[in-house]
């Protein structure tokens, strides 16, 4: 049992951290006041952008090729959040629709020029993100064994990112303001706080780091972009839900929904698991999902404000 | 005798114009002629009375989808699941249609039901879960999506597998299809069905529904403001799940009229995207029953035309979905077109109010 | 004594209203200046364009003597003008010092500086004897305490203009003395205070001139030491007021209503009502008086059937109707006058007509086998709409939305009172109304109990308890704290009693 523990937990841990990367997206955008149901789709912005960069580069760049990927997937992911925040925050519209039309435009658009590419719709990226024993890290005693070594570097960038979130948002006076924001954004306004600034600069992080997480999921699990992202932007979604909006419960969220996959995945070669019909299996990350759901949404610390437009009219 | 646009179908007609547009952009940045693009693309729907017949069944199930979507938008829910319960929907007509051995209209009335069912089932739970977990309808929906997705991948290859393919079903004997000859005739060979008259019926009853009885006054009243229907001794809970209900079976049959008309099996590995059309859809269509047909029968026509025009030009045919995605941005963004006609009316009515001034002055003297 | 702050015809304009006519006033330095005016006269809007909410379309503003453009409040603080929202601007889960810091936070290196600013803030409230603690959380302190963490807001950005927008309205009576001796302290200290209010009583305590504000337009600026109470009234409505209801003697009959030790738990299972006993009769308004937030709203949910109580009876008409849901009890003889109209008692987007059938639509009158009956439906909108008086631009079929709020309160009175109820329960009935809907409302209320019915009336209003009121039940912290016969009371020992006093210790 044990060792099972200790043989699948390198799996979860490369499913979780693309998927602690997109909730800790959305963390931002929600935190401000914006439902971002786009993460999917931004998922997919970040899957194509660093396919196509990978595929172009790797010839000349070798290994270096994942980076310009995830830089690019970055960039790209920013950009295209414009689209949300600018109907969410300058038009007032509605978030979850936005959200949706995102998740459309976002696969429509990218399997529309990966069709004029190579024709099939498919990026296959030649190189994928190498495993390292991470320096250090991996020496410590079970936790190096399980977390760091045969560990992607991207690991490391996503606990970075973590960190440096959870400092963010509850030091600093961009993380005060943001807070005020999506709690009330009437009192923020009050206080001299230019909302629709700080809605716009929420948005695009969000845009950035779901699309970073995308390209991640692409270079270490995925390994093409065929213009979905599975479904993984709104487990991402449940998991912000099931944290309930904090750092720290979405590293325990996502690690959750991380082992549940993995047990999904590897129960064919696991004999006390073989005899289990494939639906359950299967069906268990979604199924488990809405039973968190069902423990952790009626005690919701969502962000007050979430989901409303904010009319400078309405006092 | 002047032609009076409502501000609503001003939004719609707007983003159709602007998803358009949109589209035009992508093939011209693509190296295309947008307008021989959008020539061939509405050709390839409506040329012929055998691919206008194609473009009528590809509307047929996103009718349902439309219905399903919009009928949840009414009582203030979001259905962003009508793709699983078009599966689930689905999979039970199919079943019912490869093992039961009934008369061609009894059969057809097991399967409508079978599906009715499904989908039903599908929609109520994530109704249930928001009345009494206050689960987000949104989130849940789509975990349904994929749980209904597996369901399909598990049952079809075990139980309703085809002779050759693991990853699809058998054919439906010709007694469980929507197909009918007299229509395949009139349209030339077309996939057109009795779903498209199943589908207007149901356009029919959704409205009279949502306008002249008791349930539809009680629907609209929880989906406007449940905190004034609930004061006034509305169950808001039992309206929500029936609610939901019913939008999942309207996708439901979008489900049955989809795997049993359109197509003659169901496909595992598919979670099918008319499902999220029924959004933009529900969206165009400002949730009005009648709205959604001739939505539906819009984004039946692109969908239809797309191969045509990627036969003929090369431009890929998800430019369609790019469309149809623009659209939904659009009509998310209302205000933007809305602005726009106000200010429009605004100065029209100014216009107006000066010239009855001055007429005024003139009689005066 | 200087000027600090002179206005020169102000205007300002909305679709459809002058919302201020060309005003003029000066603020002098030291001095509390009320503005005076009903709901909807102009005066919050002309202290929004002091505030830089919005430009006026003509006129200009002097500041210590210098001409000035506000374009935001953000310009209006770096002016020193600073303003108490009437609904305060206060983050819940935030700290008292993270809610005054926001926007003007400090740092130490890359983070918060958390410590200072608490002592600063701690340091600000001892000079103006406020005492508040720097480290509570919002959510967890008093709406008066709220207040004044509004007002610390203001002085932590040195403000020495205050506005004050309706600040009473949410306090006790004790409260209110309370920041009336605040608001010396402040002007003690030379700052200088608008005071927004439509309390007549109010400006005689505290302020030393009132400048009255009538539908846009300015009627006077008066001393307030030499202007009564009546004056003010009749510069503020245009006429003279009367201030009390005409109300005969009846005999209450029956007991309609009978709660007995009534428990209800409110958010997160916080005990809101806390064994509540007390009965209204046929012929009677029972008032329940009460600062805002101590179990009403609870209570009167419970009531309604919206929320269920943890312990406790009540009876409608000597029938057990703890168990009975919203329907059962409408059907009991219940009607209810919720304070938001718009949450409650309305439904915006469905057409005047449509509303009046919320409570019925489904009686055989409307609806046969599940279809409703629109000819029955407009006939009966009509009747109620012309017995109310409801005027709506387009008669039955307009959209709710689209009437004044008078008209909407008078189409909810319209439809609850026509039910023939035996039990109204009206919760802050007036709220926002202009002086002619108030009186409208409170004559239909005193006719229902004329003709017998049980009034129970929430209101936060001390006049208006007292004017309709044949008895006062007073509430506090969930707790009854005692009923009193209004002739035998006053609004002092009330006010007392708000604060949890027995009448055996106020006395």
């Amino acid at each position: 049992m044990w060792e099972t523990i200790i043989q699948i937990t390198p799996h979860a841990i490369a499913f979780t951290i693309p998927l602690l990367i997109v909730s800790l997206g959305g963390l931002y955008s929600e935190r401000s006041g914006v439902v971002n149901i786009g993460l999917e789709g931004f998922m997919v912005v970040g899957m194509f952008a660093g396919a196509l960069t990978v595929s172009l580069l790797a010839p000349a760049m070798q290994g270096t090729a994942i980076w310009a990927g995830l830089l690019m997937a970055t960039l790209a992911g920013a950009v295209f959040a414009l689209l949300h925040a600018f109907a969410c925050v300058t038009l007032n519209a509605n978030q979850v629709i936005s959200g949706t039309a995102i998740n459309m435009v976002a696969g429509a658009l990218t399997t529309y020029f990966a069709r004029l590419i190579t024709g099939s719709g498919n990026i296959v990226i030649p190189i994928a993100m190498p495993r390292h024993n991470l320096a250090y890290l991996a020496d410590i005693p079970i936790i190096g064994e399980m977390l760091f070594s045969r560990a992607y570097a991207s690991t490391l960038l996503a606990l970075v990112i973590l960190a440096v979130s959870a400092v963010l948002i509850y030091r600093t006076r961009f993380g005060l303001r943001l807070r005020a924001c999506g709690e009330n954004p009437h009192a923020a306004d009050a206080a001299g706080i230019n909302i629709y600034r700080m809605r716009y600069t929420a948005v695009i992080i969000s845009g950035a780091l779901a699309s970073l997480g995308g390209a991640i999921f692409l270079v270490t699990i995925a390994g093409e972009y065929n213009g979905t992202a599975g479904g993984l932007g709104f487990l991402a979604l449940a998991a912000l839900i099931f944290g309930q909006w904090k750092p720290i419960g979405l590293l325990g969220a996502t690690l959750f929904f991380g082992l549940a996959s993995t047990i999904a995945n590897v129960s064919r070669i696991l004999p006390y698991l073989a005899h289990i019909p494939d639906i359950v299996l299967q069906t268990f990350p979604y199924v488990v999902t809405l039973l968190a759901l069902v423990l952790f949404s009626r005690s919701s610390q969502a962000p007050k404000a979430l989901g409303e437009p904010y009319d400078k009219g309405r006092r | 005798m002047k032609l009076r646009l409502s501000k609503t179908s001003a939004v719609s007609l707007g983003a159709i114009g602007l998803g358009l547009f949109a589209g035009a952009l992508l093939m011209a940045v693509t190296g295309s002629n947008p307008l021989a693009g959008f020539w061939h693309l509405f050709r390839g729907g409506l040329m012929n009375i055998e691919r206008f017949g194609n473009s009528l069944a590809s509307s047929t199930t996103l009718i349902f989808t439309g219905l399903s979507v919009a009928f949840a938008f009414k009582t203030g829910l979001f259905n962003i699941g009508a793709s699983g319960q078009m599966l689930m929907g689905g999979l039970l007509a199919s079943a019912v249609g490869l093992y039961v051995p009934l008369a061609r209209p009894l059969l057809l009335l097991a399967m409508f039901l079978a599906a009715s069912v499904g989908g039903g089932a599908w929609g109520a739970l994530p109704g249930w879960l928001k009345v009494k977990f206050n689960v987000h309808e949104v989130v849940s929906t789509i975990m349904m999506n994929w749980i209904a997705f597996w369901t399909v991948s598990y049952v079809v290859p075990r139980y309703l597998r085809d002779v050759f393919l693991e990853t699809q079903s058998r054919r439906i004997p010709a007694a469980a299809s929507l197909r009918t000859e007299w229509l395949t005739e009139l349209f030339r060979g077309s996939y057109i069905n009795l779903g498209l008259v199943l589908a207007i019926a149901a356009v029919a009853v959704v409205a009279f529904l949502l306008e002249r009885t008791v349930l539809g006054y009680e629907l609209k009243a929880v989906g406007h403001n449940k905190h004034a229907a609930q004061a006034a001794g509305i169950d808001i809970n039992r309206r929500m799940v029936a609610s939901m209900a019913i939008a999942g079976a309207l996708a439901g049959l979008g489900g049955f009229v989809f795997y049993a008309g359109y197509s003659v099996n169901i496909q595992i590995g598919v979670l099918p995207a008319q499902g999220f059309d029924g959004i933009a859809v529900a969206l165009l269509a400002a949730s009005s029953p009648w709205g959604v047909w001739a939505a539906a029968t819009f984004f039946g026509i692109l969908h239809t035309g797309k191969g045509f025009m990627t036969a003929m030009t090369g431009i890929p045919p998800t430019i369609a979905d790019a469309i149809i995605a623009t659209i939904i941005y659009f009509a998310a963004t209302g205000v933007l077109i809305e602005n726009v006609w106000d200010r429009y009316s605004k100065r029209h009515e100014q216009r107006a109010a000066r010239r009855r001034r001055v007429d005024l002055e003139q009689g005066v003297k | 004594m200087g000027v600090v702050v002179e206005m020169d015809n102000i205007r300002k304009e909305f679709p459809g209203v002058v919302a201020c006519d060309n005003i003029s006033l000066e603020l002098r330095q030291g001095e509390i200046h009320a503005i005076l005016g009903e709901n909807g006269a102009g005066k919050s809007t002309l202290m929004s364009v002091l505030f830089g909410l919005y430009q006026p379309d003509s006129g200009s503003i002097r500041v210590r003597g210098r001409e000035v453009h506000i374009a935001n409040p953000n310009a209006a603080n770096r002016l020193g003008i600073g303003m108490v929202h009437q609904h305060f601007k206060l983050v819940s889960c935030f700290t008292v010092t993270e809610n005054i810091i926001l926007g003007l936070e400090p740092t130490r290196g890359m983070f918060i500086d958390t410590k200072l600013a608490a002592e600063q803030i701690k340091q600000l409230s001892d000079r103006y004897g406020l005492k508040v603690d720097p480290h509570a959380l919002i959510a967890d302190i008093s709406v008066g305490m709220q207040q004044r963490v509004e007002i610390l807001k203001m002085l932590y950005r040195n403000a020495d203009i205050l506005i004050f927008d309706e600040p009473t309205a949410v306090l006790t009576p004790q409260e209110v003395h309370e920041l009336t001796k605040i608001m010396a302290n402040l002007t003690a200290e030379g700052k200088s205070i608008f005071l927004i209010t439509h309390k007549l009583r109010e400006i005689k305590a505290i302020a030393q001139r009132c400048t009255v504000i009538r539908r846009g337009q300015w009627v006077g600026t008066v001393a307030v030491a030499d202007a009564s109470e009546e004056t003010l009234a009749a510069m503020m409505v245009g006429r003279a007021v009367s201030f009390g209801v005409k109300k005969a003697q009846t005999k209450p009959g029956e007991k309609v209503l009978e709660i007995e030790n009534l428990h209800v738990r409110g958010r997160g299972g916080v005990a809101r009502v806390k064994g509540i006993s007390f009965s209204v009769k046929r012929g009677e308004i029972l008032g329940l008086a009460g600062v805002d937030g101590n179990g009403q709203k609870e209570l009167v949910e419970t009531l309604v059937g919206l929320r269920r109580a943890d312990e406790g009876r009540i009876l409608i008409n000597n029938k057990e109707a703890g168990g009975l849901s919203v329907r059962e009890r409408i059907a009991a003889g219940l009607a209810f006058i919720p304070d938001d109209r718009h949450k409650y008692g309305l439904i915006l987007d469905f057409s005047l007509e449509e509303n009046m059938i919320l409570k019925s639509y489904h009686k055989q009158r409307f609806a046969t086998q599940g279809l409703l009956n629109f000819t029955a439906i407009r006939a009966y909108a009509q009747k109620v709409i012309s017995d109310f008086d409801v005027r709506s631009g387009r008669g039955a079929g307009a959209l709710a939305r689209t009437l004044s709020g008078g008209n909407q309160q008078k189409a909810i009175l319209g439809r609850e009172i026509d039910a023939d109820p035996d039990l109204l329960i009206a919760v802050q009935p007036t709220r926002g109304l202009d002086v002619g809907a108030i009186e409208y409302v409170h004559r239909r209320l005193v006719e229902q109990r004329d003709s017998g019915k049980a009034v129970l009336l929430v209101s936060l209003e001390l006049d208006e308890i007292f004017a309709l009121s044949d008895r006062i039940a007073v509430i506090s912290n969930g707790e009854l704290v005692g009923i009193v016969n209004t002739d035998e009371t006053d609004e002092n020992e009330i006010g007392l009693m708000m604060t949890g006093l027995r009448r055996e210790a106020v006395r």
